[in-house]
């Protein structure tokens, strides 16, 4: 396979997470999933492109972008937690307190 | 050959699932199909030759990441039946942007070109495997970058700890200053007890 069929790949994962974004926006943990969809996307470009032009640094920031995802995701999902605990809720539309 | 026929498999279960992960209505479907979507990207890595990326990607993400996102969804009573509300009203919308943006990253594709001033590839050579070849770039040219993401994850995870850990009030906790700081005159008193009478 060339480059391009990962390329257009890694360009349909993307765009599936951004609707995931706009489809899913009452729901925060769909949210958080099409986050690390669109950062899978990401990833897989930079492997493509490590592998088809022969350079090995895109797999090491595709590692540095699997170590941020995985930090963003325990983040979010403590604030998540936290904030389950605090209001009883986590549906988005809640999270107006800071509304004047 | 057998490449194309993984790639067209791994690619199509890839979509698939990540269309499902969107669209189930259950979030622990969305979970498990996440995973499911990982697995094949795993899959996509091993073709490409990227094996530590890929064994990478199975254990950080299906191992931890995923399991995380069940806890979470599992631990969580939520309504998910009122959350999926507005999901019909905003599909125009949703698959408007959807579409644009699909349309400008193929368009990329389909028109990029790599520039002759590109820098020279950082691939060790020799008959190295991906893992070592991978470490003899990662611990000598990004050896900070590689530094500031163990910080990263240091962060995160006292960030995690500090945000949901709750003292609970009533529970008896040891005070070790209040244990060190006792003087002999204020926890024992000496008492003249007068013979068959008592205190």
């Amino acid at each position: 396979m060339d480059l391009s069929s990962y390329l257009i790949l890694a360009a349909i994962v993307f765009t599936i997470g951004v609707a995931g974004i706009i489809l899913n926006h009452k729901n925060i943990i769909i949210i958080l999933m099409s986050v690390e969809l669109i950062l899978l996307a990401v990833n897989l470009n930079l492997v493509a492109f490590s592998t088809f032009k022969g350079d090995l640094t895109g797999q090491a920031f595709a590692l540095f972008i699997l170590t941020v995802a995985a930090a963003e995701a325990a983040i979010g999902l403590a604030i998540l937690v936290a904030y389950y605990r605090n209001r009883g809720s986590i549906a988005v539309e809640d999270i107006n307190s800071l509304k004047g | 050959m057998a490449e194309a026929v993984l790639f067209w498999i791994f690619s199509t279960i890839l979509v698939g699932s990540a269309i499902a992960v969107i669209m189930a209505r259950n979030p622990v479907h969305s979970v498990l199909f996440l995973i499911l979507a990982f697995v094949c990207a795993a899959g996509l890595f091993l073709i490409m030759g990227a094996e530590f990326l890929a064994m990478i990607l199975v254990v950080v993400y299906v191992g931890a990441v995923a399991v995380l996102f069940l806890f979470v969804v599992m631990m969580l009573d939520v309504d998910f039946a009122r959350m999926k509300q507005g999901f019909v009203e905003y599909l125009p919308q949703g698959l408007l942007i959807a579409f644009v943006v699909g349309a400008e990253l193929v368009y990329v594709v389909s028109g990029w070109s790599a520039s002759p001033k590109a820098a020279a590839a950082a691939t060790p050579s020799g008959t190295l495997s991906n893992t070592a070849a991978l470490g003899q770039v990662l611990y000598t040219r990004y050896f900070y970058f590689f530094q500031a993401a163990g910080m990263i994850l240091l962060t995160a995870m006292i960030g995690a700890i500090v945000i949901t850990l709750q003292h609970k009030a009533g529970v008896k906790r040891q005070d070790i200053g209040a244990q060190v700081g006792r003087t002999r005159e204020a926890a024992v008193e000496l008492r003249k007890v007068p013979s068959r009478v008592g205190l």
